[in-house]
Formats: structure tokens, sequence, C-alpha cells
């Protein structure tokens, strides 16, 4: 029974970019909305400024705008395009904000569109605190005693009624902005004042803290007949009090009883029918581990993170049966696309455990805070399935890439034991999971680590358990060991790694086991540096150097495969093998009967994508675009596909993606089993980032066919030597560098080649991350934070190439190069490419130097030789193009380009990888035509997730996600993104009302004059700190001079007075600074603040153009 | 101690042996249920069959005195593929294996439950036996003989199930409410009497072969017959009576009850191929068009071959069609083949209890227009 006619028109909003509390598996439940309606034979008319993701593809609905996510944009759409319904359920928080913003100003009813799914009134009910609260006392369902309040004075009114502690949290923000648990008056202040300000309806709910309980999630679906279902309920292994999206987690739930897990389902199932929902529903639970009491903690009432994680733990595809029941379909209609012959209307049976870890930053950034409470700080997680626990937790773990290929980390082993009880003592961190094992390790007991940390025994004992394996593995060696013995290691999910690093450590010299140590230590550095080597690369590279006496993962794989052991792949069926199914999405186990070798010959040729693992800043959606992409061109070319990966919030993961998904850990020997059952003829690594590429050495010493461009040609492009040779060869300029281990060889080698300098270490243990240096005395300040350089690793010190920076892509099948497009850097060099604003085409680089570029491009290509992607980073410095850096695989800028130069880069990068000629691929060769239009990406960052953390655009990529305007004009397209990334432009942006806050480092005075005089005549109020305000009095303009101190600055950014910052730098990261204090204050105010004069000029570019952006639609 | 599974296919599946140490044997049924393992350990509908999770972790929150559906498990072993031995849950007074133990029940763990159902998925029903490892040659080398010894080797299942299971005398099971139920145990799950007292009813449990005027002397208000174990088509001597309760009182029957009824009143029953026993088996109801999550645990079903005109269809599985409802025509009389009393499994089709409820107060209504 459809709610409109079959070929109505539908709008889906997309949750536009990628932050913190917002990721990836919004394109996973936007693409399988927009799959699904297509499939009931509607229209589908998309809008998201994402364009990284797969749902802005082309041929993924019928009309894709990639334009800002705002009420005017979205009403201009409306208008244009006169949708019949619209889907808002399926775009996270900012969707469902959205269509209540499109409702409240009159735009759905004055253009008849009809909201599809749960009802408007419902998403209130869930999302106003105040209402929701009615409701769940309404239906009995207990909540912790809260007020709403809108004021500091109504809060600590309710705070004497109450008393402490407290969780305090502001209504309609991401992922838990602003909120906080507060323990002391003190904290509940601050946080009450930040999180009055940070919700766009000023509302705070001041809560009972229920820490401690154990976190229970179920999700839930119902349809409009109200049928209702659970899909599946999680268990957090971390109590309440740290944010589901930070916690481990586990399906289903380990420690409910059947009337526990019962109660609370009844409880989802009532809150879900009094709601009304049509779709998929997300309820949260606190449940008392001491009885049977319970609270409800929150409703998301539309997927969201935790139902993508739900899909790919049960395989049932909850955003494509949302998708459907939002068009008036019934569960009981809906076939179970998993099995093909039982229906939707039913709950998944696991007979497997889901584990899921979340993946930090804060490796990128040490400065960053990264304890863990109520606002989540994770951008990304891993999944993995076992049938044990140990096994899931230990394969989750390994998918990381943070180094460990266990539950052991060496900084935390380091740790004296006052270090380890105090961290256990405190707020808990990222490293909660390796102290709790490192406790264990020293004697401590489950019941003293449950009673200090409430997290249950049962997983403690696990932990337990796992701890005391390796104890036995460090007292045998691996000669001794039984097959049976190791068999019990592989069942308890010990990677091959893992048993080499500690076999017979406890039984040979006390030498060995130092060596052992150490190279672990190193092992975990390097991989921490991902441009060098992922975790595993480094465990065996150490491992590979050290003479006979270890044993090394290839000799514990060589034993393991002589006795036979090897992992069995189980399907994820939905059903615990009830029914047949007909959907290969499997994991692997050690756990159960040996496998019957496949039979049957294999029909096709199989091609194997490997894919990129958990976001991290600097590795995001891109990659899985590429990796789906790459499949998809795969299957064009007759080949059957398989795809690994292990990040359950994207699109590659989706079981109807490629032919069989294997959901894995991306290390060499989780790969190779792969390889080897499926019997893969030709393995891509160039699609799944730094990840994939890493892997390709190893993959190929095994034996493996690397599709495209030779290991050797990645090794030239990878090798900062060997590329700098290979560059010296082809005569393409680059910056002059040299390294430096102590201040004093620094200081001589920045004195060789001139201020300023760039300098990075050349890897990264939580250490001081790549830099701009002015002068001696910066660098002697870099030199002592640069905690590796103590440790022996040398800096890189290189030219500071101050010029505009440009970005290629191309793709080369060894003859010839094919160049779809350039994007120009809108900052000068210095800014790293992914969190400078770039615009397509260029717009002021000279013909002769776009000649040189595409010749230097084409020459690398050809001397590499690449076959497939490449991605290279120019700086031009008065009219000289310089080198900056070649990756010899997708990028970050491979989808934009896709998307709005029509060349398919990905599909050509797999076709020239199979051998087809670029020359007859359909785009020609050299530089593809520019398109008429303009586009241009701006960066988005999650800094209010990142307590802590400098903003300031620097050569460290720090942004999350980006928004591309599309525009006819190249101020139209700024205009665009800047309003898609949060700074608006606009008539009330350029005038009298507005304020301007500038403080600009005595470095760029000169240069921010011009600039500042524009703003001035835009009519805006200037501010400034004094040495700027005195520039501007001298220049003779009007400004407003603030003190240079915290207090002036922060009460005139509260006064709201002030709408935009302009900072420029003098040195950032110094948390004494005023700089620094003022820039993250604007932060907490959700102020937007420029740091770089670049951008500045740009955005001034797009008010003086005082443009009207008309909504694009993507036609290439 | 190593063990295994022989089941009378030939397939041979091994684990470690515990709880007691003697030999099992059964109908081997799988469960895909995630929770409830307590539950399930002790619904006397299992009677003589082994028990396979296919959850593999079972165990991790121990036993608790709550959630016992009997006083005892009546199944004959249980198979898991990982047993918990440090268990973890506030209620917890003991681990699985030492519950085995105690009660005289084999368990085998460390089992490849996944290739199990698969094997009983692909083959439907299988008979087997749970052995010492050492044991096992005996056998298997018994099963290379002739079919017909084969027969004897695996041996047809009890047919006298229910009368084992069932309560041996009359009890009450709750003394005050304001109507009278009396349950006819065939086997019932503890939370059957437990649901009735909890929406109000008095209730009295009397065994299975309890005579009409018996059951008459009790001046119920309802008849409530329980689930139980084994073919339906046993208890053909049951019949006749359940047919004059029906006549006289509103009744409802679950499960193996529903099966009774629907016997009774001329339709027939059919051994599936390997059954329902889950917690999430969708049911529909025919007039709501809604559909129920239910709690399962059969392996026959009504047949609607020449299905008698006194009976309609309410419910239906979503998955296969199968009869999963049925009321008469014109009697105050109906039930269902799944579990509204859930335990394990959900508990949204509770709402029938009510309706029970309902039936018995309209009949109550009536009576008293009679007497006047
Ligand atoms: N009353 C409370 N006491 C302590 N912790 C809480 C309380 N309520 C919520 N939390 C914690 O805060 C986290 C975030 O809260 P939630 O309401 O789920 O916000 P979000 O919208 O960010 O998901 C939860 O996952 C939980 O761990
Ligand atoms: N020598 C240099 N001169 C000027 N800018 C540089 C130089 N080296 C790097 N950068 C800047 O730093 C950014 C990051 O450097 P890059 O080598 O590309 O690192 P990544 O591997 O993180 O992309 C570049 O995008 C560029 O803006
Ligand atoms: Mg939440
Ligand atoms: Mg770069």
């Amino acid at each position: 029974m459809y709610t409109l006619p079959k070929d109505a028109k539908l709008l889906v909003i997309g949750s536009g970019p990628i932050v913190i509390g917002q990721a990836a598996e919004f394109d996973y439940a936007g693409t399988q909305a927009c799959k699904a309606l297509r499939e009931e034979g509607y229209q589908v008319v998309l809008v998201n400024s994402n364009p990284a993701t797969i749902m802005t593809d082309t041929d993924v609905a019928d009309r894709v705008y990639i334009e800002p996510l705002t009420v005017a944009t979205l009403t201009a759409i409306i208008e244009k395009e006169r949708p019949q319904g619209l889907l808002a359920t399926l775009g996270g928080q900012t969707a469902l904000n959205l269509a209540v913003e499109l409702s409240e100003a009159g735009v759905l009813e004055r253009y008849g569109v009809q909201l599809l799914g749960t009802p408007l009134a419902s998403i209130k009910q869930a999302e106003d605190r105040q209402l929701f609260k009615d409701l769940m006392e309404q239906l009995e369902q207990p909540i912790p005693e809260s007020e709403i309040v809108h004021s500091l004075e109504e809060g600590l009114q309710f705070l004497e009624q109450i008393g402490l502690p407290v969780i305090l949290r502001p209504a309609y923000t991401l992922g838990g902005t602003g909120g906080g648990i507060a323990e002391t008056m003190e904290q509940a202040i601050s946080i009450l004042t930040r999180g009055l300000k940070q919700s766009p309806i000023g509302q705070v709910l001041v809560e009972r803290s229920i820490r401690g309980w154990k976190e229970i999630e179920y999700e839930v679906m119902r349809d409009g007949n109200g049928t209702c279902i659970t899909i599946c309920n999680m268990e957090n292994v971390d109590p309440v009090g740290v944010h589901t999206g930070d916690s481990i987690v586990v399906a289903p739930s380990q420690t409910l009883t059947d009337r526990n897990y019962q109660m609370l389902r009844t409880a989802a199932l009532t809150i879900i029918r009094a709601l009304k929902i049509e779709g998929g529903c997300n309820v949260q639970f606190a449940l008392d581990p001491y009885s049977d009491r319970y609270c409800v903690i929150e409703v998301n009432s539309r997927v969201s993170r935790s139902s993508a994680l739900a899909s790919k733990a049960t395989g049932y595809p909850i955003a494509k049966i949302a998708a459907k029941i939002a068009v008036g379909l019934q569960l009981d209609e809906i076939v179970n696309p998993v099995t093909g012959r039982t229906y939707a209307a039913f709950e998944p049976a696991l007979d497997y455990l889901v584990v899921k870890v979340p993946r930090w930053p804060f490796d990128k950034f040490p400065q960053a805070a990264r304890t863990l409470g109520t606002q989540m700080k994770a951008t990304g997680e891993v999944m993995a399935l076992g049938r044990n626990f140990e096994e899931a937790l230990q394969k989750a773990l390994r998918s990381l890439e943070i180094g460990v290929d266990g539950v052991y980390l060496a900084e935390v082993a380091a740790w004296s034991d006052e270090v380890l009880g105090a961290y256990l003592a405190a707020e808990p961190d990222d490293r909660r999971l390796f102290a709790l094992a490192e406790a264990l390790r020293r004697g401590v007991t489950v019941a003293q680590l449950q009673q200090g940390t409430q997290v249950d025994a049962w997983f403690l004992h696990k932990l337990a358990g796992l701890v005391e394996l390796e104890s036995q593995l460090k007292q045998m060696t691996l000669e001794e060991m039984t097959a049976e013995q190791l068999l019990l290691f592989k069942k308890k999910g010990f990677a091959d790694t893992r048993i080499a690093a500690l076999i017979g450590t406890q039984v040979k010299s006390m030498e060995l086991q130092v060596e052992k140590s150490a190279e672990q230590q190193v092992a975990v550095a390097l991989s921490e540096q991902q441009d060098t080597a992922s975790a595993m690369t480094g465990l065996l590279q150490v491992s590979k150097t050290h003479p006979a006496t270890a044993p090394t993962p290839q000799d514990v794989r060589a034993k393991r495969l002589a006795a036979g052991i090897k992992p069995i792949y189980t399907l994820v069926d939905t059903c615990a093998a009830e029914f047949e199914s007909s959907t290969p999405y499997y994991f692997s186990t050690y756990v159960g009967e040996p496998e019957e070798p496949n039979s049957e010959p294999f029909s096709k040729k199989k091609a194997m994508v490997v894919g990129s693992g958990p976001i991290r800043i600097g590795q995001g959606i891109e990659f899985d675009y590429c990796s789906v992409h790459a499949v998809n061109a795969l299957k064009r070319l007759g080949y059957e596909t398989v795809i690994l990966n292990n990040n359950p919030e994207t699109v590659s993961t989706d079981f109807d993606t490629a032919d069989s998904l294997y959901f894995e850990p991306l290390t060499a020997e989780d790969v190779l089993a792969v390889i080897e059952r499926e019997g893969v003829e030709l393995t891509f690594v160039q699609f799944g980032g730094q990840t994939a590429i890493n892997l390709a050495s190893q993959l190929a010493e095994a034996g493996v066919k690397i599709a495209g461009t030779s290991l050797a040609g990645i090794h030239a492009a990878e090798d900062r030597e060997e590329f700098r040779q290979l560059l010296d060869r082809l005569a393409i300029p680059q910056s002059v560098g040299g390294t430096a281990t102590d201040v004093t060889s620094a200081l001589a080698t920045a004195k060789r080649i001139g201020y300023p300098v760039m300098v990075r270490p050349s890897y990264v243990i939580g250490g001081q991350a790549m830099a701009v240096v002015y002068s001696d005395e910066e660098l002697v300040r870099y030199m002592e934070r640069a905690t590796d350089v103590g440790q022996g690793h040398p800096i890189l010190i290189d030219r500071y190439l101050a010029g505009k920076e440009v970005e290629v892509d191309a793709v080369c099948d060894g003859k010839n190069v094919l160049i779809p497009g350039l994007f120009e850097h809108i900052e000068r060099a210095g800014v790293h490419s992914g969190d400078s604003m770039s615009v397509y085409p260029p717009q002021s680089l000279s013909e002769e130097e776009v000649r040189t570029i595409v010749s230097f491009t084409e020459k690398i290509a050809l001397h590499v030789p690449v076959v497939g992607l490449l991605n290279i980073q120019f700086v031009i410095v008065d009219g000289q193009v310089y080198v900056l850096e070649v990756n010899p695989r997708a990028s970050r800028t491979v989808p934009i380009l896709s998307k709005v130069t029509g060349v398919p880069l990905v599909d050509l990068a797999v076709r020239v990888s199979c051998g087809e000629a670029l020359a007859e691929a359909g785009y020609g060769i050299g530089l593809y035509p520019a398109k008429e239009y303009v586009v241009v990406k701006a960066p988005v960052f999650s800094f209010a997730k990142l307590t802590g953390l400098d903003i300031q655009l620097s050569p460290e990529m720090k942004s999350t996600g980006e928004v591309l305007g599309i525009g006819a004009t190249y101020e139209e397209a700024l205009a665009k993104a800047f309003v898609g990334a949060g700074i608006p432009v606009g008539a009330s942006a350029g005038s009298f009302s507005t304020g301007l806050l500038v403080s600009i480092t005595d470095r760029q005075k000169a240069e921010a004059l011009p600039l500042l005089e524009r703003f001035a005549a835009l009519g805006m109020t200037l501010f400034a700190t004094e040495g700027t305000a005195r520039l501007l009095i001298e220049a003779g303009l009007h400004v407003h001079t603030v003190p240079r101190d915290e207090e002036s600055t922060q009460s005139l950014l509260k006064s709201g007075a002030v709408q935009f910052v302009l900072n420029a730098p003098t040195l950032a990261q110094d948390p004494t600074r005023l700089g620094y204090q003022l820039r993250r204050f604007t932060v907490e105010m959700k102020l937007p603040c420029l740091t770089s004069l670049d951008t500045a000029a740009a955005w001034l570019q797009a008010l003086e153009a005082k443009t009207k952006p008309i909504p694009m639609y993507l036609n290439v | 101690m190593k063990g295994c599974l022989v089941l009378e296919n030939g397939r041979v599946f091994h684990g470690d042996l515990i709880g007691a140490t003697q030999q099992a044997y059964g109908e081997v049924v799988f469960h895909t249920g995630m929770t409830g393992y307590q539950e399930i350990l002790t619904d006397p509908s299992y009677a003589g069959q082994i028990v396979v999770m296919t959850y593999p972790l079972i165990g991790n929150c121990g036993l608790n005195v709550r959630d016992f559906e009997a006083q005892k498990p009546w199944l004959t072993g249980f198979i898991t593929s990982e047993a918990c031995d440090l268990p973890s849950h506030h209620e917890s007074e003991g681990t699985l294996a030492d519950y085995l133990a105690k009660q005289g029940i084999v368990g085998l763990t460390g089992v490849d439950t996944r290739r199990l159902v698969q094997t009983i998925r692909q083959h439907g029903s299988l008979k087997g036996y749970i052995v010492a490892q050492d044991q096992r040659e005996h056998l298997v080398a018994g099963m290379t003989e002739t079919a017909s010894e084969k027969g004897s080797l695996f041996p047809a299942l009890p047919r006298d199930t229910v009368k084992r299971v069932t309560t041996p005398t009359i009890y009450t099971h709750t003394k005050h409410g304001d109507s009278h139920v009396v349950l006819l145990d065939f086997g019932a799950k503890a939370n059957i009497a437990r649901s009735l007292a909890g929406i109000g009813c008095r209730v009295t449990v009397v065994p299975a072969t309890t005579s009409f005027d018996k059951i008459q002397a009790l001046e119920p208000d309802g008849i409530m017959l329980s689930n139980g174990p084994g073919d339906p088509q046993d208890c053909a001597d049951l019949l006749p009576t359940i047919r004059r309760l029906g006549e006289t009182y509103p009744m409802f029957g679950i499960c193996l009850g529903h099966q009774l009824i629907a016997l009774a009143y001329g339709a027939r029953t059919e051994k599936m191929k390997f059954g329902h026993r889950g917690s999430n088996h969708p049911v529909k109801s025919l007039a709501t068009g809604q559909v129920w999550m239910t709690s399962q645990n059969h392996g026959y079903t009504v047949s609607e071959a020449d299905f008698p005109a006194a009976l309609t269809v309410t419910h239906r599985n979503v998955n296969d069609g199968t009869v999963e409802g049925i009321a008469h025509a014109e009697l105050p009389v109906f039930s269902v083949q799944f579990h509204p009393e859930a335990a394990p499994g959900p508990q949204e089709s509770y709402e029938l209890f009510l309706q029970f409820l309902v039936l018995i107060r309209e009949r109550k209504g009536q009576q008293l227009v009679y007497a006047t």
C-alpha cells in the first residue's frame, strides 16, 4: 500500500559534510534509501552538500543537487522540483532538523510536500526534551530526574534540588556537543553556560547522573500498520557515562538475562508505538547492574550510526527497509533481501558476536583532550565478527590500524604501577581497554577492576582469559607448540603477528625478552606514521631484520598452514542458519569444523578490492567511494568481485555492493586468507587509501598479483629518497631540504635553506606534527617539543614554498595520461590540501603554468610508471612549479573531480589496470577540457568535539569533511561553499549589524590591511586586538579596540556583538597564548573563525559579489 | 572430557562433555534465541530432546532462582558452542555446567553448532546420542549394520512424554482471583500460570488426564490448555475431554494445547521438517494485519488439509505460512501455536491472555443473565 503514486517525485535530504557524530553511516543510509525508493518506482531528487559520497553520484538519484543544506536552498529546490514527498529520516540530525525547519517555515505546506515516514510531531516529541519527558512520564517509562532549563539561574535552582553529580545536555545538538557530566558546582556552571549557547533553541537538560549503569541500545523498526520489531540490541562495554559512539560495543548484549532483554525490548517497542515511528529508531537505555531498574536515556527517531552498525552486525538493511516503510509498505510485505525467502518482519538471530571499537583522532592530535565522556570524539569505527568475544575483540583491535594487534599497547605497558593505578581511577580515555588488560597482567583482580570502572565482570573475565593465554604463549616455543595449542590461540583471535611477538619471550634469555619489547615499541612507532607503514608492515619489517632466534609472523604462518589451520568463513545470514541464505556476506572464524574445499571450479575471474578501514582524519569516506566504484567497474568488466573492509558505516560494506563481502581486518594475514579462499586473481590496493597501499608489499611477497602500478612503482613514489632521485632525473623542481637530529643541526640546516622552513618529524609518536617555522627561536621550540628527536629519529626540514598549491589527479595506463582537471588551492601552500579551500577549474594559473603542471604530471606518471590513479600536489612560486608529493593511489579529490568533470576516474583506473588502453577508453588523453561551471571545495571541521585542539590552518590536516559549491561563476561557487561549510555569505553577513573581530600577526599586518579596508567598506563593524587596532586606526578606519586579555575577548564574544572572527596567528598550539584562547573560544561559541588571510580574501570576494546563488543539479 | 554427538544419519560432532556424565539420547532440535537459555533448559516441551543453542555464548548470566520454567529440566541433552563458567549477573547463583551436573543432564560444548544446525536444516529432524569419545566407536560400529538394527540403535521417540511431565496431582497455583482458570498441564511452562495470575485469575493446575467431571467439580470459569512435548496425536485419548470442556467453558490453548484443540475439532496435525524454535518468529494476525514477534517451540503444526468448517485460522506465520492461531466459529475457544507467555522471548502477544479474560467475563455475564 503506497502512500504516493508510483512515479511520484520524492526529495531525499542527505546529512552534509562528515563531522564527528555524523559520518559515513548516512552515506550508507542515504544510498540505500535512494536505491530502495527507485526500486519501488519513485523519482528521487537528492540534496547533499557532501561531494565525497556515493549517494551524490548521478546514478544513485534521478536528480542530484550538491548544494548547501539550508532552508533557503531547499526551498529553492522544492520550488523548482515540486516533489510530492520528503524523506528526512535518513540524513541524520541535519536532515531531521531541516525537515522541522522547512515545516515550521511553512514551505512543506506551501508546496504540498508530504513528509514521509515518521510524522513531524513524533520527531519533535523525541527531540524536544520537555515533550520527550512528558511522553515518558505518560508511558510510565523511567527516565533520570531532570529539568529543562533556559538560563543559568534556572539551572542552579534545579541543581539545588537534585544535587550533584549531574549530566547537562543541550537540546538539538550533534553527538552531544556542549554536554557533559559535572561533579562539582564549577563544572556544572561552565558546562551549563556552554550548553545554553550551543543549543540552537537555548535549552539544556539538567539530569541526575546514572554513570556506571550498563548502557544498552535497541535498534527498532515500526511500520505504518503498527508492526514493531527489534533488529538488534547492543551492549556497551563502557558503561553509561561514555558516549555510545566512543564505547566499545558488543552485539547482541552479553550480560542480560532474557528477562532483562525482554523488559527493555518491550519498553523500546512501547516507546516507538507511542511515537508512531514509521521507519527505524534507536532507543538507548541504562540498566542498573544490581537490580531490574532501568532508565531511558534517549530516543533517536531516525536511522543513526547505531543502525548502520546494527545493519552490518545482523545483515538486516535497516535504511533500505525504513525507506520502503516511509512510502507505505509494511514489514510483512517486504522480502528480507538477505535470505531472499523470508520477510522483513522478523528479528535477526545471530549465531556469532560482533564487536565495535571506535577510532579516535588522538594519535594525530596529541594536544586534544582524550578523555571520553558524553560528547563523542571518535571519527570512525571498526567492526569485527567472531564466534566468541575474544576472537571478535582481537580482530577489531587489529582493524584499527593504530599499531596494535591485541590487547596490548606499548605506551600503557611502559607505565609504572602508580601511573596505571591513577589512570584507571581517573576519567576514562581511549586507552582504557589496554589499561584494563595491563592491570590484569600485573595481578589486579577482576573484582577490583569492576569496582573501579564499572566495566562488567564478564568482559573483564574475558580480558583476563586473554592475558592468561598470552602468558602461556610467552612460556612456550614455536617448535614445542602443538597444532591443538596453536588452534586454541587462533580460536581466541590471536593474530600470527601477535603470536610471533609473544611466543617464547619468557623461556629464552633475558636478552631476547628485551629485544622483544623494543621491537614492539618500534612496531607501534612505525605504524603510527601512517604514510610509512601500517601496523603490520611495521611488525613484519622489524621482525625480518631480526636474527633467527625470534620467530617471525611468517614462521607462525608457515607452522599454522602446515598444520592445516585455516580460518572458516561464516555467513551473516540474519537467521542463525535456520534458513538458507543467498547473500555472500562473510566473516572469518577459527571456531568450527574446517571447511570442505570449494570443489566447483570458479566460473568467472575474480578481483578483490581492498578497502580503507575506519574513517580517520586524512583518510575518509572518499576512499570508500573509490572502493565502491572500483567494484562496479570490475563488475562491468565481467569480474566476480570481492571486497574486504572492516568499517561498518560505509557503502562498501553493504552486502549488495560486491559479489562477496568479507568483513575482516585489513592485515596481510586476513587479506591473504581471503585471497586464497576465493581464488582471487587480481588485487586492487590503490583505492583503499594508505591502508590498502601499505599492504601491497606483503601481499606481493606472498605471491599476490597486485593490479595496476607495480610494487616497484609504488615504492618509487612512496619512498622519499627514491622519489627525490626520480624528480632529479626528470629535472622537476622540488623543495630543497635536509634532516636534523638535534637543535644545532636543525638550526644549521634552516640557515642553509633560509626561513621560513617546513618541518616535520620523520615519524610521529604522539609528538609534534608538521609545521611552518619562521625563526630560530620557533625552531628551537619546535625541536624541544618534538619528542621523537630525543629518540634518534630525524626531523625533516624543507624550504617552505609559500606559493600557490595545485592538486592534480590523473589516470595513466603506462603509456598515456589523462588529467580530468586541476584544483587550485585558495590558501597558499602550508595549509594541508585536505584543509584548504580549492577551486576547479583553476582561476589564476597562467597557461604556461598549466602546461608545466600537465607536463610534469605526465612525466612522473610515465616514469614511475603508474597504471591506474595518481595524485600530485604542486606549488607554484614566482611562476616556478615545484612538486610537493606524489601518491600512487586514489586521493581525496577523486570523487569530486569525477563528479564535476564527468570523467569516471576510478572506472578508468580499473580498466587500464585490466589492460585497456587509455587512448581508447573514450575520454581522450592529456588535460580534459574544463567545464563551464566553477566548483569550490571547502573543508568542514569538528573542532567543537576535539577540546583542546588549536584550530588554525596548518600543514597538519584537521578537517573531518568537506562541502562543495557549484556555481556559474567563481563568486557564486565560493558563496555556496562557504554557506555549506557554515560560514554565512549573504545580505545579512556583510552589513552594519555584523561584527568582525580581527587579530593579525605582525608578520601579516601589512598584507591584511587592504582586506580589512574592504571589510570596513562593506559596512561591517570592526573590533580588533590592540596591535591590529592601531594598524586600522592609522589607516583611518573606525575600530573598537579590545584589550589583550582573555576576559575582554570572551565577554565581547559573549555579548553577541561579533559574528565572525579573523585571526592570523603568530604561533599556534600554545595554550598560554591569547590567540589560542581566542580561537578555542570562538569554537565554543560556534562562531566562524578564519585563520588564513587567503580564506578571508575569498570570503570577501563572495561577500562583495552579492550573488544570489541558484541551486544547480549535476548534469555531466 | 571429550565427547560427541552422533546423529542417526552418521554425522558426528565433537565437543567437550559438561554436566552429568552419562549418555543422552533424543531428537536433536535447535533454538535460535540469543537469550533465555535458562527458560529453555526448563521448558517441559523439550522432554526427550537434545537442544542445540545456535547462539554461541551460553551461560553468561549463570542461573538464577527467578527464571525457571519448571522445577527440573526435561530435555535429555544440551549442546552449545561455548558454555560460560565465569558468569556475571547480580542474580546468578551458579554456572550452567553446575546446574546440568546437579540435574543429571548431559551437556556438550565446543560444538560447531552452526554446522550442526545446517545438518538438521538439510536433513530435517534427526535423532542422536551424546556420548563420551571412547564410546563413540561402539555406536558407529552399530550403525554400519543393517537397517533394521539401525532402527533399534536409534529407537523411536517415546510417545508418553506428556504423561511423564504433567503434574501428578491437582494443585492451586494462585488462590485468589476474580475468575477461576483451570490449567491443563501437558508440560506447562511456569509463566503460563504466572501470566494468568498476572491478569487477576485464580489458577488451578490439573494433570493432563483429569476427567471432565473432575474439572467441572472445580467450577472453572475458563480452561487453559498448556504447551507440552511430543506429537499431539499421541494424546488422542485426551480429545473427548477437551471437546467437552470447549463446549462448556471458554478455552484457550497454547502450542500443544493449540494442536489438541485443532485435533479435537477435526483438524489434522503433521510433523514439520525441523520445527520452529526461537524468539523471532513473525506471526500475522489475519484480523489486524499486524505482525507479532513470537516465542516458539514446536515440531508439529496444524495442517490445513481438510480443515474443519468449525474452525477458522486467525494467525499465520509470515515466513512459511503455517497456521499459528485458530478460533472456533461458535464457541469461545481459541488457540495459538506460539507462546504468549514468552519466557523466553517477546512479550507482545501477552494481550491474548486479556482476550481470554474477556471471553471468561462475557460468559460469566451470560450466566448471570440466565440465572435471574
Ligand atoms: N543521566 C546520565 N548520566 C550519566 N551519563 C549519561 C546520562 N545520560 C546520558 N549519559 C551518557 O551520555 C551519552 C550521550 O547521551 P545521549 O543522550 O545518547 O546523547 P547523543 O545525542 O549524543 O547520543 C550516553 O551515551 C551516555 O553514556
Ligand atoms: N615544502 C613545502 N612548502 C610549502 N608547503 C608545503 C611544503 N611541504 C608540504 N607543504 C604543505 O603541507 C601540506 C601537507 O604536506 P604533504 O607532504 O602533502 O603531506 P600529506 O602526506 O599529509 O598530504 C601540503 O598540502 C602543503 O600545503
Ligand atoms: Mg545517544
Ligand atoms: Mg598531501
